[in-house]
């Protein structure tokens, strides 16, 4: 009876094992006949290859494990803003579906239905050649608010300059804490009191004052230095100082964000008319306001319907930002499963290690998601 | 007893074997890739994604260019139709593993012969076909007439998983220049970026910045600045491991530049047969028997250049009359300054 259960699944393991190590042996047998040898020992060797765009200190006299770095952290960052900015966009436009104003409901939907229904690298390649290439030349560019200028070659901002910085993340990170512990004993208090304390104000009265405190007394300061522009020949110009912000960076993060927000913006509407309406009836009669209502009742239910969707649409993202190779954005595919595996021609190891890194990325953003949902969820009791 | 009966078995056996490789080196000469494209009846040849006058598609999807002509040339010797050929466009990043993993059989696609290429990548070059070096495109208007002008701040578009990349490196460098460069999978999109104003340079082989420079917008407002700043000898490549095969792509393209030596071209090549110089009558196939060393026929040379036609016709219909390079400067014929200087077929 027990063998009868667990026999399918032995030979299923048998199969898996049998797939994996036929094409483990046929890919050792074929790179033994041409010579060439598995292992990573490559990684060590000089990259001698520069990269336009890196978080970290680079050159090309670093590292193939190095120059895998900074496009790993390219990566990120394109993922990480493209996620908080489609859920900040996904989550207006969802609501602006539902509006009752007319003009405003209809927008959106046009909106959702011409950014969704367009391939991704077809608005890739818009935004990087078609939007970006209109902005004008280095020595015509209009002046941004007073310090900055949109250029064909990119953003130049000014750059912060600080001194101290250590001292001014640490007190960010205690400021952190200490919020969130007062806002447990907030909590509490108004568990067992019935009292209010006004959590918001406090908060951010926290968050800001501390790290400004340093600046007074903890010896942190900062200054910017500003884009200065200089001639290189007689038809072309470049910034120095300030901080440069790549187009290529730019128009990815613009086609991502823009792309993933249709599909945040449905799972919002969705998630809002999931409730019933005599959800909202019923809050109103025993007297919540309006806010109190969307906060209170609404929002915490909705949220369990929106986040399992959304949690794949943040893993679509971080998975379409791979379409940078496209557009010379230097993210992990271009770096590290482009250029290195080009020039050290490694193809297994380096494809297993880029396959390898977004399979860890996507697990990760799903462990998070999933946690979350967890917490959100409703507990039995 | 059995002792000695055991080695005189092995001794049986090791005269067999050397008596089967002597008398059978006809059959040992077909080599599994020349026996695989005898089947297909059709060369497996690895190009570019287009580039002018090298490997490039008409709208009708005929290839034609210099790289195209060495398949070609292969084709017309193994087959005995220079038609045969399927060409598979690949990326630079996808060229090698295409031409390891067995998807093509020969890689002729603008590409330089290193050493760490050779040696490490499990493929063998079999010459070079063009003489080429790295240069800089610049417009006309930036007034720049030489690389001594670059600044701190330029930024240098290019292609990645090339040699340009790390030479690029080497050059700004050792000037002590700070540079961006902006590196692109595709030679189409490098053009429309440095095209659009994203890059003051464009940085690739002379030969390619020639070619592109005729997809630009207004080609006339770019020029190549005269500098080289490395050797990028081009040539075919194929898989390490099958030598026979090797020497048959080696000598394909050995024939077309020996032919143009002697002044055999795809015109006059019949009349040639009753040339009074032997090393002409080899090359026509009239003597020796070249072929058979290659596990071919008697007249694989002399299908070559009258299907092909010799490396001077080669270049002329590809390079010089599009006007990519009418200047042949090194890839001309040794006796004639240049240095195309093959061993001599015989």
């Amino acid at each position: 009876m027990k063998l009868k259960k667990i026999l399918p699944q032995l030979l299923t393991l048998l199969f898996i094992v049998l797939v994996f190590g036929f094409f483990t042996m046929n890919a050792q047998e074929n790179m033994g006949a041409r010579g060439l040898e598995f292992g990573f020992g490559f990684l060590k060797t000089q990259a001698s290859f520069d990269i336009q765009f890196s978080l970290i200190d680079y050159d090309g006299s670093h590292t193939y494990a190095r120059a895998y770095l900074v496009g790993l952290l390219n990566t990120l960052l394109v993922a990480f803003i493209g996620i908080i900015l489609a859920t900040l966009l996904g989550a207006i436009v969802g609501v602006a579906r539902l509006s009752p104003n007319y003009l405003i409901r209809k927008t959106a939907s046009f909106y959702i239905e011409f950014f969704r229904n367009i391939p991704l690298l077809l608005q890739i390649f818009f935004w990087y050649f078609a939007a970006l290439r209109a902005l004008p030349m280095l020595e015509d560019a209009p002046m941004l608010l007073n310090s900055s200028f949109m250029t064909i070659k990119g953003l130049y901002t000014p750059a912060p300059i600080w001194t101290n910085f250590d001292v001014f993340f640490t007190t960010i990170i205690i400021a952190m804490i200490v919020i969130f512990f007062f806002a447990k004993y907030a909590k509490k208090k108004q568990e067992q009191e019935g009292k209010r304390l006004p959590v918001l104000i406090i908060s951010l009265s926290i968050f800001i004052g501390l790290p400004l405190l340093t600046f007074l007394i903890g010896g942190v300061d900062l200054s910017w230095s500003f884009p200065v522009i200089r001639q290189m020949s007689a038809s072309s110009y470049t910034f120095d100082g300030g901080l440069k912000i790549p187009p290529e960076l730019i128009a990815l993060t613009l086609a991502l964000t823009l792309y993933t927000t249709t599909f945040i913006a449905e799972n919002v509407r969705a998630g809002i008319q999931g409730i019933g309406k005599g959800q909202k009836e019923a809050a109103a009669s025993i007297g919540l306001t309006q806010s109190q209502v969307l906060k209170l009742v609404i929002m915490p239910q909705a949220l369990r319907i929106i986040i399992p969707p959304t949690t794949n649409q943040y893993l679509n993202l971080t998975k379409n930002s791979s379409l940078a190779a496209a557009i010379a954005y230097p993210d992990l595919v271009l770096v590290f499963a482009g250029t290195a595996m080009m020039q050290t021609g490694r193809a297994i190891e380096i494809v297993g290690i880029t396959m390898a890194t977004y399979l860890t990325i996507s697990l990760g953003i799903s462990l998070l998601m999933n946690w979350y949902n967890k917490r959100i969820a409703i507990q039995e009791k | 007893m059995f002792k000695y009966l055991k080695q005189l078995t092995s001794l049986v056996a090791v005269v067999a074997v050397l008596f089967a490789f002597t008398t059978e080196s006809m059959a040992a000469k077909k080599s599994k890739t020349l026996k695989n494209t005898q089947k297909k009846g059709f060369v497996r040849c690895g190009v570019s994604q287009g580039l002018p006058g090298f490997s490039n598609a008409d709208a009708a999807g005929n290839w034609t260019g210099l790289d195209v002509d060495v398949c070609r040339a292969v084709a017309a010797a193994v087959l005995g139709d220079a038609n045969k050929v399927k060409f598979t466009p690949l990326s630079a990043k996808e060229r090698f593993t295409a031409l390891t993993s067995g998807e093509i059989d020969i890689l002729s696609r603008n590409t330089t012969w290193t050493l760490s290429r050779d040696a490490d990548l499990g493929v063998t070059f079999v010459g070079v076909n063009f003489y080429d070096g790295q240069g800089f495109m610049v417009r006309k208007d930036s007034g720049i007439t030489s690389t001594s002008q670059f600044k701190n701040g330029i930024s240098a578009c290019t292609n990645i998983g090339t040699t340009t990349e790390l030479n690029m490196r080497d050059f700004f460098n050792s000037k002590g220049i700070s540079y961006e460069p902006v590196a692109f999978e595709k030679a189409d999109e490098v053009v429309a970026a440095y095209d659009s104003g994203r890059c003051d340079t464009y940085t690739t082989d002379k030969s390619g910045l020639a070619a592109q420079r005729t997809k630009m917008t207004n080609p006339d407002d770019h020029m190549v600045l005269p500098e080289t700043i490395s050797k990028e000898p081009l040539g075919p490549v194929v898989r390490q491991g099958d030598a026979v095969w090797e020497d048959i792509v080696r000598w394909s393209l050995n024939v077309m530049i020996e032919a143009e030596e002697y002044g055999i071209s795809s015109g006059n090549a019949d009349m040639m047969k009753t040339s009074e110089n032997p090393a002409i009558k080899r090359l026509v196939g009239t003597e020796g028997e070249l072929g058979s060393y290659l596990g071919l026929d008697q007249d694989w040379s002399l299908r070559i250049i009258k299907q092909v036609g010799n490396y001077g016709e080669s270049y002329k219909r590809n390079i010089a009359d599009t006007g990519i390079l009418p200047d042949r400067g090194p890839n001309n014929i040794w006796t004639k300054g240049g240095l195309l200087y093959t061993p001599p077929a015989r």
